[in-house]
């Protein structure tokens, strides 16, 4: 009897020890979703990333070791001040622990300055700047799902080595599509193609009918899209309107989500070739996690930036799991060292400079005939190896990579 | 080749008639804007907005009931003029006699609510909406393709302005428009129903705003922002031509698509400022717009 009673006093003790080890500020975790809730970005990513990172917590089980985990979501409407006022009001008082998504290469930044005085963890899905993973890097922030960067590489390495060797670029007049600009003039360049001119147009634009006669004056092979969203969608849509398509000119879209390509329409948008870090039919993983997530948002597929949403917290999850604590420094060490294997990321790391490698995928649009239903839309080309898709890390300009 | 300015005038001609088709739509949306300024002294903030619904009506219509282009051209319209009639009588018509801010306010504070809900239901990325096939292809002129729709669209812009024009200016019917801005009692006193026809000018304006909303749905995708990506503009355009001036609205939506065409060519960064500047310059030289009469 006295045996048995101090066995159980013995385990108690141990279960209270194991409890004590965990460390949870307010005895909660709280992720909050950034996003763009309302305006030009809220297809791609919005409620949609909203409903991805409450599923990601659902599945985890609602609960790291026992401390229950909660969801909160705000619109920064595209505007870093109002980005950096709500996080700062996360981190401050509501107790939040980490940050996700942040679409819009601006509202990212400045979010990002935020988390880093705080010690917090950003994970960004949405942005496409690689200047969060140079200028901007922290310890505690991190760029999971794309950059500005491998989409260069895949889509302007692939055109040219298909001959599409002389180019004209459209261009969003903002830093995202400068930079979009430079890093795919880049790639083309290096793969032996000429860059035959540029056109600035103003963000957002929607008729695009004055700078593709110019692109198509130009005699250029390729006609460069370094634009997203609306401006891509019509620029795409007139392209075919003035019988520029038809007439050998080909289109790269240097930023396509699945959402404009459903948008376009597969008449319009068939045989383009577009970089992704992720498509909904590519095996089971992919296919059951797209399901459910349908299942929430009356039906429509899973962008890359969502799915990255769902991989990037689980796998913040994963690490405060593991570092039994949501202190952002030890939670960022932790999520560096656990490797990321899920439906999103098969072989998934974290470099210093926080960028999180892995496979890009070379996408080609199926023609009307090809498209068994509603969503299948993508005939994967090729698959990019994350090495080669990523800025090299030696390339990078962040503080802290070891040189 | 011959060119002007370094330009080849081909690529010219070519921006001109881009120009051109741009203004087309101006046009239109001016004309009804300064239609019910002159009559109803608003300034309708949420005539994008009707122009947004004009298009959504046609692809709902194409969506639910399987009605092609041609019945949405004219169902679409009748549809967005109804719902423009009724915003007039329970709400608009209770404010002529306030200050213009007063009407400014409702109907902005009404185009963010038709936007919101329609963004609600669709999201942002807009809808698909084909050229209808009589109209599909185009014409190789030479110095440039000009796509057989966007061709319709300049003609089908200027029979509607210039109908209009006709309509208030030599008809009876316009002739009683016209007395009723300058004097509604009066007018009123001879046993016209002045609230009715105020009525239903509001209509023929929302419904103009529609056409062109239609007209636009296969050009542009169709999306819940579109119209306040344009709205902005077309102010601008009445305010250059002369507020309530209607054959200046016209004028001016035309001449502006084309001053746009050439910033395009010559540098496009400015292309979505310069309208702006003309607005600057013209009301500093004149105040009350180009073809506006000092009151």
């Amino acid at each position: 009897m006295i045996m048995k009673r101090l066995l159980l006093s013995a385990a108690a003790l141990a279960l209270s020890a194991g409890m004590a080890q965990a460390q949870y500020s307010d005895n909660k975790v709280k992720i909050g979703v950034l996003t763009d809730l309302s305006g030009t970005y809220s297809d791609l990513a919005g409620q949609g990333s909203v409903e991805a990172a409450k599923m990601a917590v659902e599945d985890f089980g609602g609960k790291v070791n026992g401390t229950p985990i909660e969801v909160v979501s705000a619109d920064h409407q595209n505007k870093a001040d109002i980005a950096s006022s709500i996080g700062r009001k996360w981190y401050e008082n509501e107790g939040v622990d980490a940050i996700f998504d942040l679409v819009t290469t601006a509202a990212a930044v400045a979010v990002r300055e935020v988390s880093r005085e705080k010690g917090k963890i950003d994970i960004n899905s949405g942005a496409a700047s690689t200047v969060l993973t140079n200028a901007q890097c922290s310890a505690t922030g991190f760029h999971w799902t794309y950059d500005t960067y491998a989409l260069a590489v895949g889509t302007g390495t692939a055109v040219v080595k298909q001959g599409g060797d002389t180019w004209f670029f459209l261009t969003a007049d903002y830093a995202f599509g400068q930079s979009l600009q430079a890093q795919t003039e880049r790639v083309v360049k290096a793969n032996g193609g000429k860059i035959l001119g540029a056109v600035k147009h103003p963000f957002p634009n929607s008729d695009f009918s004055s700078f593709l006669l110019q692109a198509q004056g130009s005699g250029a092979k390729i006609i460069g899209l370094a634009n997203a969203g609306s401006d891509t969608i019509n620029a795409i849509k007139q392209a075919k309107e003035f019988g520029i398509t038809q007439s050998g000119q080909k289109l790269a879209g240097l930023l396509v989500f699945i959402s404009d390509v459903h948008s376009l329409g597969l008449d319009t948008a068939q045989g383009m070739q577009l970089t992704t870090g992720f498509y909904w039919d590519m095996d089971d993983g992919t296919r059951a996690f797209a399901k459910k997530f349908g299942a929430r948002m009356n039906g429509k597929m899973p962008t890359m930036v969502q799915a990255g949403v769902y991989s990037s917290v689980t796998h913040y999850l994963k690490a405060v799991q593991a570092a039994k604590t949501d202190e952002g420094i030890k939670v960022a060490d932790k999520m560096r060292e656990l490797p990321i294997a899920d439906f999103f990321a098969k072989n998934g790391k974290i470099r210093a400079d926080g960028r999180m490698v892995h496979d890009m995928y070379l996408a080609e649009v199926k023609k009307p005939s090809e498209s068994k239903g509603p969503w299948d839309y993508y005939k994967i080309v090729r698959t990019i190896p994350g090495d080669e898709a990523y800025q090299p890390l030696a390339e990078s300009t962040c503080a802290l990579v070891k040189k | 080749m011959m060119t002007f300015f370094g330009i080849p005038t081909q690529a010219l001609f070519g921006q001109l008639l881009l120009g051109l088709i741009n203004g087309a739509f101006y046009a239109m949306l001016s004309l009804g804007l300064a239609l019910i300024f002159g009559l109803l002294n608003i300034v309708n903030f949420s005539h994008g907005a009707l122009y947004m619904m004009g298009a959504m009506v046609a692809w709902l219509l194409l969506n639910v009931l399987g009605l092609g282009y041609w019945p949405a051209l004219i169902v679409a319209p009748i549809v967005v003029a109804i719902f423009g009639m009724i915003i007039e009588r329970t709400m608009l018509s209770r404010l002529y006699k306030l200050d213009h801010l007063y009407g400014l306010l409702l109907t902005f504070g009404l185009a963010l609510i038709i936007e919101g809900a329609f963004r609600q239901l669709y999201g942002i990325s807009g809808m698909p909406y084909s050229v209808p096939k009589e109209l599909a292809g185009g014409w190789n002129l030479g110095f440039m393709f000009l796509p057989i729709y966007r061709g319709w669209v300049v003609g089908a812009s200027l029979v509607l302005c210039l109908g209009s024009w006709l309509l208030i200016e030599k008809t009876k019917l316009g002739a009683y428009l016209r007395a009723a801005t300058e004097n509604a009692t009066l007018v009123q006193a001879f046993g016209i129903n002045v609230p009715m026809m105020v009525t239903l000018t509001y209509g023929f304006g929302v419904a103009l705003a529609a056409i062109a909303g239609v007209l636009a749905a296969p050009i542009y995708s169709v999306n819940p922002l579109m119209g306040s990506n344009l709205i902005i503009v077309v102010f601008a355009v009445v305010v250059i031509g002369g507020m309530g001036s209607i054959l200046g609205a016209v004028i001016t939506g035309f001449m502006l698509g084309l001053v746009e065409g050439l910033t395009k060519v010559f540098y496009p960064e400015a292309a979505s400022t310069v309208i702006f500047v003309v607005m600057a310059i013209v009301l500093m030289i004149k105040p009350a717009g180009l073809f506006g009469k000092r009151s």
